[in-house]
């Protein structure tokens, strides 16, 4: 079973809608019993870095998605469950799940007239290989809203770079983990060709 | 580098398209799902829905409408009309909108904008403005004034200063509505949009007036708008979506051209 998971964090129905639309019936559940028992895991979040670790710590959410990434099975982290995925950010000086090492850091943007948040859509160029970033082509943009960026430690955690002032990770990899800074659930159908290729990834 | 967003805008009421709004070219006239998946397939950037709904009995019919339009299009999806508590924003959430416009609402009641901001997020809290030139006075110096309910009612309350009030609040974002220029098709404003763009540091969407792909190049790039609204010229299907976004894209501004 595909869970989404539920820590009171987004709008986690776009993204049931998004699977459905693809083909693929999910679970939104906060429950860590169904999360460690799924089969393929979307870990989905809006908000605040502090905040969505407190509710994963104080529901034993956090632990289930650990001993879930360490079964081997397909996780798929978006925008903040991207960020989460690394060992800390910077947004409330927040330890997070360290599944990736690397830190979470805020724009800051010394030309004027670009925006925080980086809001909207922008291209996401693909500079390794990877069967969910099947068939995503050059020129496919994706939807984007954030104010702070990964920086993974390591460079082959790097799959793709987007632009905004510097290129930044905007998709960032680990064995049976892929994650999006951006909203494949809202990216048109180029980010429902991405959710497609996540639920018939075999790792 | 982020593209120009080109966001449609459809009234409804009662769950219908607004009788204002004449279509061609379709044969579910009247029916918002319908238009929403049209004009997303054509590579629409983002799509606002404005309840115009008179009676609040029948609001629920506008969570059925996001609903079914959430299942069927996946690009970012505002709502905005009589949005008056944090529980009508996030019974639009919950039903599939992504954002929330605040207009009225919000003048006559700022904490508004920071109470929705406060539950679903700045970024999904999106403060509209109805605004009208007038003469500079001591209450507005900008010489542009609020108005409310629909462009009636004149506030005497200075936009310029309104716009950086409602960033301040937790606005993620703001539409400037020209009604001067709304109905026209003779362009946006220029001048106001380009004000309040440079006083604020979140997305501003330009809106009222367009009348051709050429109004959409000007006030995204003279106007400095991170988003140009568009109604009447496609709805009429005068233009389409992908035709304005194609001439934008000519012209040498960032438009995301693949959907």
């Amino acid at each position: 079973m595909l869970v989404i998971v539920d820590y009171k964090a987004g709008n986690l129905k776009s993204v049931e809608r998004a699977c459905r639309e693809v083909g693929v019936e999910a679970e939104i559940s906060g429950d860590p019993e169904k999360i460690r028992q799924a089969s393929r895991l979307i870990f989905p979040g809006v908000g605040a870095a502090g905040a969505a670790m407190a509710s994963l710590q104080e529901t034993g959410i956090d632990e289930a998605i650990r001993e879930f990434f360490n079964l081997g099975r397909p996780v798929l982290g978006i925008c903040l469950g991207l960020q989460i995925s690394l060992n800390y950010s910077e947004e409330n000086q927040t330890k997070t799940l360290d599944l990736i090492s690397g830190e979470v850091k805020k724009f800051r943007l010394k030309e004027t007239g670009l925006k925080i948040p980086h809001m909207g859509w922008n291209t996401v160029n693909v500079i390794q290989q990877h069967p969910v970033l099947d068939r995503i082509e050059p020129r496919d943009e994706f939807y984007f809203v954030h104010s702070y960026y990964a920086v993974p430690a390591k460079k082959e955690s790097v799959y793709a770079l987007t632009d905004y002032e510097d290129q930044f990770a905007s998709v960032i990899s680990k064995d049976n983990l892929i994650a999006t800074q951006f909203h494949p659930e809202k990216s048109g159908r180029v980010g429902l060709r991405l959710l497609s290729n996540f639920l018939r990834w075999q790792v | 580098m982020l593209s120009k967003r080109v966001i449609a805008c459809l009234d409804v009421r009662d769950g219908k398209l607004a009788k204002s709004i004449k279509f061609v070219n379709t044969k579910d006239i009247g029916d918002p799902v319908e238009k929403a998946r049209e004009y997303y397939l054509d590579g629409l950037d983002e799509l606002v829905f404005y309840d115009i709904t008179a009676s609040s009995d029948h609001r629920k019919i506008m969570l059925d409408v996001v609903d079914a339009v959430a299942s069927q299009v996946f690009i970012p999806l505002s709502v905005g009309g009589g949005i008056r508590s944090v529980a009508d924003a996030t019974d639009l959430r919950l039903a599939g909108a992504e954002k929330i416009n605040v207009n009225s609402a919000a003048v006559l009641n700022p904490v508004l904008i920071s109470d929705c901001a406060e539950k679903i997020g700045n970024q999904n809290v999106v403060l509209s403005m109805d605004i009208r030139q007038t003469t500079p006075t001591k209450e507005c110096p900008s010489g542009y004034e609020i108005v409310i309910e629909g462009g009636r009612k004149p506030m005497n309350m200075d936009a310029l200063a309104w716009a950086i009030e409602g960033e301040r609040l937790g606005a993620g974002e703001l539409v400037v509505n020209s009604i001067d220029a709304d109905g026209t098709k003779e362009g946006y404003e220029l001048a106001l949009t380009r004000m309040i763009s440079e006083a604020v540091s979140i997305p501003v969407i330009a809106s009222g007036g367009a009348g051709m792909p050429s109004h959409l190049y000007e006030v995204l790039e003279e106007g400095k708008a991170d988003a140009a609204l568009v109604a009447s010229m496609v709805h009429y299907g005068e233009y389409s979506v992908s035709g304005i976004k194609r001439y934008l894209d000519d012209r040498g501004l960032k438009i995301r051209m693949s959907w």
